[in-house]
């Protein structure tokens, strides 16, 4: 081919001495040409690169994209959610399950104490969370963890949560721990888009479909309280718990946080939370704070009580005695 | 920048002013368009570094794709290490953008006019760097597509409770502020005139501030949760701000060492001085601070060292950091040695060399080695460790490919504008022209 005189700084000369060229096109530089290919290939691998994402958001529905946060809906339009996340549950598991949005009751203050004398370190607590709150399978989650701790010691570096061997054993005692409920929670004050908050019940909730998961709660919470969703969690459908919460135990998304709710699907409804019915040696107590006679308040009043990280100023619901 | 103007312009009459504000309407796309075929044009040498940069990027995308489809469970993340890779990434690189300011304080405060034709090179390092940071927080997300809910106004903005919010606003702000700056000088210069002081030296002085409070918020973010006794510590912010002026600095010097050698941008040997004084200084007080943190942890002895003996020593067992630690505190202090000896420091060579050790010590010391153990032991004393997947190690890549591939273009650009080949008057960019 015959370079035009224009271009000549394209040509060289061969071994052979003779002078080529690469093809130009009038005007238009091999560069030019060049920059054009290597653009198109940019976006073309660009695309490839980023479809699995796309397609992911397409498939989701523009209710689900564009959903206020809880408090910003009303009674219509909270039944309409509630209405498609059961539906969601009926497609992907075919089980038919009741999401109630049930509200705080009034007059109500939640709190939790565990007798430690008492508590043996049997498990049931976080065996009987994982069913009732539909945790993820494969990772055996639980909002409850039992530390084995030394006696005679309230270091918890001392403290294991990974014991296998037959208990009680005599040299330890058993310490469960799980949300606080705390009245300054660090947890709520960290979060960026007001995605969790304390009820006037005095319960913390996250909204899973306003949660962006940025994990900085989970970063603040002093009792590993809060647990996030690595990925969607598998239940297998014949073990799915049909009574749900709408800000507790309902099927959670991938990619947002999630705590323990003191099981306010239950509570709500006058029931108690899911650990203190499965414990077998009554070491927990759960009730009103607000009611004189209620038998939290007894122990309160007649028992040494201590709480958790204290000196942190969390301000917890949650309470741990001893009776000897 | 400018300190020579060609063409003037004083509009002052209404008509004058409406003329140039038409003006403006022409010009400003045709400098945008100009810009983009200056940072899109280059010798073989350029092209083989973007097209790397870009294919590094496009592997972090497609990492990123992936995680979203699967979720983060193919990360190394845990309930226990709940934040990793990206967020120690972050940490790190919110520094660097604030050391950028140490090129602008020399310059703009002090007055030095050798630094007066290279402080864009700090200022557009603050500008790629904030990019990568918010790609590096929006990659730590469930559900970055719930982005909005983060908005003030559109979404539920937790201000000013919740520090992350802060986070949002000054690195946000860093960004306009940079990019107004940036964008004024090269633009006046590619229309030939002297940038007017009124609308841009006072934004300076604020960015200098800004800078300072960027990486004090992001301190904040750490040294605010009560439950994490390592990071719970007065020192952090302090901290922040020596380590950033260390590794900004370092960064700019083999910068302008790179410029100087493939560009014909004027790098006089005293911007260079100037800068290694700076970090001199904060080598010195980085140091320092390494060193009252560990006396205090270490002397001390209480239950809150706990985090502290497992990134330097291991706990129970457990040492995946130490290696890295170690190597942080030897290259520091090699990175200091070297850079405070008399003979050493007239050196080019050497003087890269401490550059590449300090800035690589400061990723690890504030990156992973800050992040990590805040986590080891977890709040509830349980020992688990975090090792990065590769998809972590792809997506961090893809970033940081992708924020040398936004400053690669920007400095191509502003080295074209500031040599007189991107200007108004100018009408193609010759490639013969370009020495990279």
């Amino acid at each position: 081919m015959t370079p035009p005189p224009e271009v000549q700084d394209n040509s060289t000369v061969d071994s052979a001495g003779k002078t080529v060229s690469l093809p130009v096109i009038g005007q238009v530089s091999r560069r030019t040409a060049l920059k054009a290919f290597g653009a198109t290939l940019g976006i073309a691998a660009f695309g490839a690169a980023a479809k699995p994402m796309l397609e992911k958001y397409a498939s989701m529905s523009p209710e689900e994209m564009l959903q206020r946060h809880y408090k910003e809906l009303d009674s219509d339009e909270r039944a309409a959610v509630i209405n498609r996340l059961q539906d969601e549950t009926k497609v992907r598991h075919g089980v038919d399950v009741t999401i109630r949005d049930l509200p705080p009751l009034e007059g109500v203050k939640y709190g939790y104490a565990i007798n430690l004398s008492v508590c043996n370190g049997n498990g049931e607590c976080m065996r009987a969370c994982h069913k009732e709150n539909n945790h993820d399978r494969e990772s055996n989650q639980s909002y409850i963890r039992v530390l084995e701790m030394q006696r005679g010691s309230m270091d918890m570096e001392k403290g294991s949560t990974t014991y296998t061997h037959p208990v009680p054993d005599d040299d330890k005692f058993y310490m469960p721990v799980q949300c606080q409920q705390c009245d300054n929670p660090p947890c709520v004050d960290v979060c960026p888009v007001e995605a969790t908050w304390k009820e006037k019940d005095g319960i913390v909730v996250v909204d899973y479909n306003w949660c962006i998961g940025c994990r900085y709660c989970e970063a603040a919470c002093p009792y590993h309280a809060r647990r996030f969703n690595w990925k969607a969690p598998t239940v297998p459908d014949d073990e799915i718990n049909p009574d749900q919460g709408y800000l507790s135990n309902r099927m959670r998304p991938a990619g947002v946080m999630e705590k323990c709710t003191f099981c306010l699907h239950r509570v709500r409804d006058g029931r108690l939370p899911a650990c203190l019915e499965a414990c077998p040696t009554g070491a927990r107590v759960f009730g009103n704070l607000l009611d004189p006679d209620s038998e939290i308040r007894w122990v309160l009043a007649n028992k040494r009580v201590f709480m958790l990280k204290e000196e942190l100023g969390t301000q917890p619901s949650f309470f741990y005695y001893f009776d000897e | 920048m400018s300190q020579t103007p060609t063409t003037p312009s004083h509009p002052s009459a209404g008509h004058e002013l409406e003329h140039s504000q038409h003006r403006h309407m022409v010009t400003y796309p045709k400098f945008l368009w100009k810009c983009f075929c200056a940072a899109t044009d280059g010798g073989p040498l350029f092209y083989a570094w973007m097209i790397f940069l870009t294919a590094v990027t496009l592997v972090g995308l497609s990492a990123w794709s992936h995680q979203i489809t699967n979720g983060m469970a193919v990360t190394g993340m845990s309930d226990h290490v709940s934040w990793g890779m990206y967020i120690a990434n972050f940490t790190f690189i919110v520094g660097l953008a604030a050391g950028g300011v140490m090129m602008v304080i020399p310059a703009y405060l002090y007055h030095d006019h050798d630094m007066h034709d290279v402080v864009i090179v700090g200022e557009l390092l603050a500008i790629a760097s904030i990019i990568m940071c918010l790609l590096f927080v929006t990659v730590d997300l469930g559900h970055p597509e719930r982005f909005w809910h983060l908005m003030p106004f559109i979404g539920r903005f937790n201000f000013p409770i919740s520090m992350l919010t802060w986070d949002v606003i000054v690195l946000n702000g860093y960004l306009l502020i940079n990019l107004h700056i940036c964008g004024y000088l090269l633009y006046t210069r590619f229309q030939g005139r002297k940038p007017e002081a009124r609308f841009y030296i006072p934004v300076v002085f604020i960015s200098v501030f800004w800078a300072i409070s960027i990486h004090t918020v992001t301190a904040f973010l750490y040294c605010g949760l009560g439950g994490r006794p390592l990071w719970n510590s007065a020192l952090l912010a302090p901290r922040f701000l020596a380590s950033a002026f260390v590794s900004g600095p370092a960064f700019i010097i083999l910068t302008l060492y790179i410029l100087k050698r493939l560009t014909d941008l004027p790098v006089s040997e005293k911007a260079i001085k100037t800068l290694l004084q700076i970090l001199r200084v904060t080598i010195c007080i980085n140091l320092l601070m390494v060193i009252s943190e560990m006396f205090t942890e270490f002397y001390s002895g209480t239950a809150h060292t706990a985090s502290a003996r497992y990134l330097y020593f291991g706990l129970h067992g457990k040492n995946a950091l130490v290696p890295w630690i170690w190597t942080a505190v030897a290259l520091n202090i090699i990175g200091a040695i070297v850079l405070l000896s008399p003979g050493l420091s007239k050196r080019a060579n050497w003087i890269k060399a401490a550059c590449v050790m300090v800035f690589i010590a400061i990723w690890i010391e504030k990156g992973m080695g800050l992040i990590i153990p805040g986590f080891i032991p977890s709040t509830l004393h349980e020992i688990v460790e975090y090792t990065p997947t590769i998809t972590e190690w792809k997506i961090t890549a893809g970033i940081w490919a992708f924020g040398l591939l936004v400053y690669s273009a920007a400095l191509k650009t502003t080295v074209a504008i500031i040599r007189g080949r991107v200007s108004n008057q100018s009408q193609n960019t010759s490639p013969q022209d370009v020495k990279m």
